[in-house]
């Protein structure tokens, strides 16, 4: 009280105060002011839309109230939403499922006996992850082709007829979901390798002590603490491959293909919205494929909690 | 009781002996063709690249380079227009303003949640990880009507980058880093030393958070390089606007056609994927550890 500071000394100090309370919230503020701008208006906006019939032609405030019409639409089986759908999951299946039964041996691999070369392991396998989709579905396009590919080539080589990799609506899934499989396989073997290695050494010493195998340190030591990852891995799959967009796009266009076999949900929301331009209607298919999303999140999750309960 | 360490008597012989020598081989092989399956389109691509336009789709098909590289350069300057360099760079310059700004914006607020103590701290950060969680689908639609109907932005490259520039996953990811890694004395000692709060996180932070700048300037490059729906929905798509994806779709979109020039195309996919490889493989360890050290939770 008695010894103040002179005054511009006080000034300064108080300043400096002021500066450090408000400093963070100024610092953290781009990230809310963009989120008002470019996420919650579009959001409720999009929300807003689903319910109306609208297109972008006729300017904003021109829209026409249609309640649930939308969401019914979508949801009437002989639409085409629900063709895309089973699309999107059966590529995302064919996809996701080889993905993780090889990326997990493959780390265990990488981790149990070649853990010196990790590093440059992960960077030849991640490479796919980091390319960019347009270019390489033009590659992979090159090599699918019908009569002068090399994959047929190499069929011929053994005595093998050609296959209509993207002519056959039959095999279009598959040749979509070779593509989708050879671009996220280093990502998760990645993923598991960085699993691996969080799982301590002590634990693998102590089970040896007990006399247990091989097989049996993978089954009941690995994968048990390998679950978050294994969850988290998943995950990203699940939400990934439902959005799927770009390679079928490239190598079909935008139809999907003969019979629209490749055509993924995204790809019709895009078409809805942007070649249509029923934004209503994308809106509302847009919402649905995001719960579709969240519910296929959720068993997944439910799926791991229970299994964790042993 | 519960925390007695067991250790291993020290008779025990280190337990997990990993293969060695030829029985090694079955695992080396297995390597060798995963590897090979990852980097076979890259060196098809190349091959192709440099072959005659008439001999991309030759049959038998070519494995091994051809002498046409500069005739495909000449090639796609042709195709393009002479715009093939102009779309390189539009590309460069989306992916190189994408990554300053979200450098910028994620590392000062990463820095504002892992070094202050503010109120509402904890409720802010949980809000901003929350929006991970919206499919970037569902923002496809209403984004394009506010550049286009709101902003007026559409066919410009900022309607690319100014979106992302402040997003969840950087902050997240640069918040982690700073809590974990600078120590909360050195912003005090800068403090006293009079520094202002900026300055500190100019002159302090910024160069000691250089190995996660690194993971997410080459993330936020990678991914802003790769940007196809984006520019496709904000119509990047005039001559002197078009960004590589877009250029490469217009010219090697749909079905495969012996009759446009496939050497040019190719050339145009190698110009496409070599920054990206040079960028990786500069930072490849840094961006492995970076992405994955966000995952495994502690």
């Amino acid at each position: 009280m008695s010894h103040r500071l002179p005054a511009p000394a006080r000034a300064r100090l108080s300043y400096a105060r002021l500066q450090q309370r408000f400093a963070p919230y100024v610092f953290v503020s781009p990230f809310f002011l963009l989120f008002l701008v470019f996420g919650l208006f579009p959001l409720l906006f999009s929300l807003f839309l689903a319910f109306h019939l609208w297109s972008p032609l006729d300017g904003l405030g021109h829209w026409k109230f249609v309640g649930f019409e939308n969401f019914a639409l979508a949801l009437d089986r002989q639409d085409q939403f629900w063709t895309t759908l089973k699309n999107t999951v059966w590529i995302g299946l064919l996809a996701g499922v080889p993905q993780h039964l090889a990326a997990l041996p493959l780390a265990f691999l990488i981790h149990q006996s070649l853990r010196r070369y990790q590093s440059t392991l992960s960077t030849v396998l991640f490479l796919p992850y980091i390319t960019n989709a347009v270019a390489i579905a033009i590659v992979f396009a090159t090599l699918y082709s019908e009569r002068l590919g090399l994959l047929n080539y190499l069929r011929g080589l053994v005595g093998l007829d050609p296959v209509r990799w993207l002519g056959d609506p039959s095999m279009v899934p598959y040749s979509v979901a070779a593509v989708v499989f050879w671009r996220y396989l280093g990502w998760n073997v990645v993923l598991y390798l960085s699993g691996l290695q969080a799982i301590s050494e002590d634990v693998y010493e102590a089970a040896t002590v007990d006399g247990a195998g091989k097989w049996q340190q993978f089954w009941y030591i690995t994968l048990p603490l390998l679950r978050p990852m294994m969850f988290y891995a998943f995950t990203l799959t699940i939400v990934g491959n439902m959005q799927l967009f770009e390679e079928p796009f490239m190598l079909l266009g935008d139809g999907g293909g003969s019979s629209g076999a490749g055509l993924t949900t995204a790809m019709h929301i895009f078409n809805t919205a942007f070649r249509d331009l029923d934004m209503g209607y994308a809106s509302a298919m847009s919402w649905l494929l995001f719960l579709a999303i969240f519910a296929l999140s959720m068993v997944n999750n439910v799926l791991f909690s229970r299994g964790g309960e042993r | 009781m519960t925390s007695t360490p067991v250790r291993a008597a020290p008779a025990v012989a280190r337990p997990r002996r990993p293969l060695r020598g030829w029985r090694r081989l079955p695992l080396w092989l297995l390597m060798g063709l995963v590897c090979s399956l990852s980097v076979v389109p890259f060196y098809l691509m190349f091959v192709w690249a440099s072959q005659p336009s008439a001999e991309v789709f030759a049959f038998p098909p070519h494995l091994w380079f051809g002498p046409a590289f500069d005739d495909n350069l000449r090639g796609l300057l042709q195709v393009t227009d002479g715009k093939a360099l102009r779309h390189f760079w539009n590309s460069l310059y989306l992916a190189l303003v994408a990554t300053a700004t979200t450098l910028f914006f994620c590392s000062l607020a990463g820095y504002a949640f892992a070094m202050y103590n503010f109120r509402g701290q904890r409720a802010l950060f949980a809000f901003i990880l929350a929006t991970m969680l919206i499919p970037p689908l569902v923002m496809d639609i209403p984004s394009f009507l506010v550049m286009n109907n709101v902003l007026g932005w559409v066919g410009e490259p900022r309607a690319l980058w100014v979106p992302g520039m402040a997003n969840a996953f950087g902050i997240f990811l640069m918040r982690q880093y700073i809590a974990s890694a600078l120590p909360r004395e050195l912003i005090e000692a800068a403090r006293i030393d009079g520094a202002t709060e900026f300055g500190i996180y100019r002159r302090v932070v910024l160069p000691l958070i250089r190995p996660i700048l690194a993971t997410l300037g080459v993330v936020t490059f990678v991914g802003a390089w790769n940007n196809f729906k984006g520019a496709l929905i904000m119509k990047l798509s005039e001559p002197d606007t078009m960004t590589l994806p877009l250029s490469l779709r217009r010219l090697g979109g749909g079905a495969t056609n012996v009759n446009v020039d496939w050497g040019a195309i190719m050339m145009l996919v190698v110009i496409t994927v070599i920054p990206l490889v040079i960028v990786f493989l500069f930072a490849s360890r840094q961006v492995i550890s970076g992405l994955t050290s966000g995952a495994v939770k502690d």
